[in-house]
């Protein structure tokens, strides 16, 4: 063990599929679906009226007084970062808060409450817009608001790298230790966009599937019968620790974080490249960074987003940068794409299946695409050994981050 | 013309729904900060509902000098 090794002590979620990460985990064993319709009004004009919505809502968990002046994103980062501080013990331990930084990011950040707000200065005009906005819809805002909750003081971040950006904000993390800025981060991502315009732009876009009737079934990554992916929102935060901090003070260690690799597309805006080559360069750095080689990875939590156009890119990917033995599954066909979110979720669901030595399922794969040759652990849960596990992610603006933890 | 006592009354709902004031402890003497711990941003959400809830204008130079809720209900007797 180096001094700069760093590992995993604590861990919080608020997802569609659970208000924590236990029930959220449950339902992931289970294949259970977090897809659900939309019944909100404005959903009637839409072409998609599904999503994946909290299975817990935050008003049940943060009081009234303090959740008006949160974006629902802060809300999220708040719950899940509090659940994973309290998870790792580090309240009693003493730690310095100048010790102690943040790097949390969403996607897309405050946009519901900017549109919101939109629709108050068309109503009403300037004077009723409310003077919590600003705070409210910057993109800083959750790791901020985590940063106050938690007195972090050795710098709070906020990646911004669309779907890939919850991947990304665990690499700062560990890079903030291994530089010696800090003994522990809190990381993740957390989104929630579930509003009728990030809706409408991701459906023009022709991303989003619109299998209405069937919500269950409507995320279906590598099925022929995709169609697009399903909107999710939610978070995670993980507690990054210096591996010689936490066992000093005697901390259960779910995982070691043993490497990241990040590159960048240079390419296109959306269109991921057809042959994967930035994101088998970011999975190959991330093995070489943790000090190993293709053949020890025999777990990859996928991007796989349900989508025709970027679901079996990765899948020649993986093949390339780590090989054909590696059980593989998408878990977003449960909980829908969390966007800046998923990357945090399933980096937790890595970990956790790493800790339970059971590979998740990938539910709806009734009709694999032929071009699908790697093992994927479809429809059930698959027991499944695991020294060391990847997750990826990608993200539009050609951003691709691939994470490897390891048994400790 | 609201009396006093109904202008308190409105405030305390006001402060209640805005930063979560008990209103058994709004009372003329209290001032917004000290007293009722309300931070500068819940202030103008309280400022923009008194003037929606009794038809005045605060201007934005007259609120530094409303300290207490008594203040405020002054302001609001003469101007509205």
């Amino acid at each position: 063990m180096s001094s700069t090794d760093v590992v995993v002590t604590g861990l919080g979620a608020t997802t569609p599929l659970g208000g924590d990460v236990a029930s959220t985990w449950d339902a992931l064993l289970a294949g259970r679906s977090g897809v659900t319709p939309l019944t909100q009004e404005w959903a009637e004009q839409l072409p998609v009226r599904i999503a994946a919505q909290l299975a817990v809502e935050p008003s049940e968990i943060i009081e009234r007084v303090k959740l008006r002046k949160l974006d629902r994103s802060e809300a999220i980062a708040l719950i899940a970062a509090k659940q994973a501080w309290a998870d790792s013990g580090l309240a009693d331990a003493g730690l310095d808060p100048e010790r102690l930084a943040v790097s949390i990011g969403s996607g897309i950040g405050g946009a519901t409450t900017l549109l919101n707000q939109d629709d108050i200065l068309e109503a009403s005009g300037p004077r009723r817009v409310s003077p919590h906005t600003v705070p409210m819809l910057m993109p800083n805002g959750p790791a901020a608001w985590v940063g106050i909750e938690l007195k972090a003081r050795a710098g709070v971040h906020s990646m911004a790298s669309a779907c890939a950006t919850g991947a990304e904000a665990l690499s700062l993390g560990l890079d903030i230790i291994r530089s010696g800025r800090a003994d522990v981060v809190v990381a993740g991502g957390v989104e929630a966009v579930i509003h009728p315009l990030p809706l409408a732009g991701f459906s023009s876009m022709r991303a989003m599937s619109t299998r209405n009737d069937e919500p269950e079934k409507a995320s279906r990554p590598w099925d022929k019968g995709r169609d697009g992916f399903v909107m999710g929102e939610g978070g995670g935060a993980l507690i990054l620790e210096r591996a010689d901090h936490a066992v000093a003070r005697g901390a259960r260690i779910y995982a070691r974080l043993a490497g990241t690799g990040i590159t960048s597309d240079g390419f296109d805006i959306v269109q991921p490249d057809p042959e994967c080559k930035g994101g088998i360069r970011a999975m190959t750095k991330a093995i070489q960074d943790a000090g190993l080689t293709g053949a020890d990875i025999t777990h990859v939590n996928a991007h796989a987003t349900s989508t025709p156009a970027g679901d079996m890119g990765e899948i020649l990917g993986i093949r390339t940068a780590i090989g054909d033995h590696p059980v593989i599954t998408s878990t977003k066909s449960m909980s829908g794409h969390l966007l800046g979110a998923a990357g945090a979720l399933e980096s937790i669901a890595t970990i956790l299946a790493i800790r339970d030595s059971v590979v998740p399922p990938t539910i709806n794969l009734d009709d694999p695409d032929e071009r699908l040759d790697l093992d994927v652990a479809a429809h059930k849960a698959r027991p499944l050994e695991i020294a060391a596990a990847m997750n990826n992610s990608f993200g539009f603006g050609g951003h691709n981050v691939a994470v490897v933890f390891t048994r400790y | 013309m609201a009396t006093r006592e109904e202008i308190t009354s409105g405030l305390a709902e006001i402060l209640e729904e805005v930063a979560g004031v008990n209103p058994d402890d709004v009372a003329e003497d209290k001032s917004f900060t000290d007293d009722l711990d309300v931070d500068s941003l819940s202030m103008v959400e309280v400022v923009v509902a008194a003037e929606e809830k009794f038809g005045v204008k605060i201007p934005d130079n007259e609120v530094q000098n409303l300290k207490t809720v008594g203040d405020a209900v002054s302001f609001i007797e003469a101007n509205h």
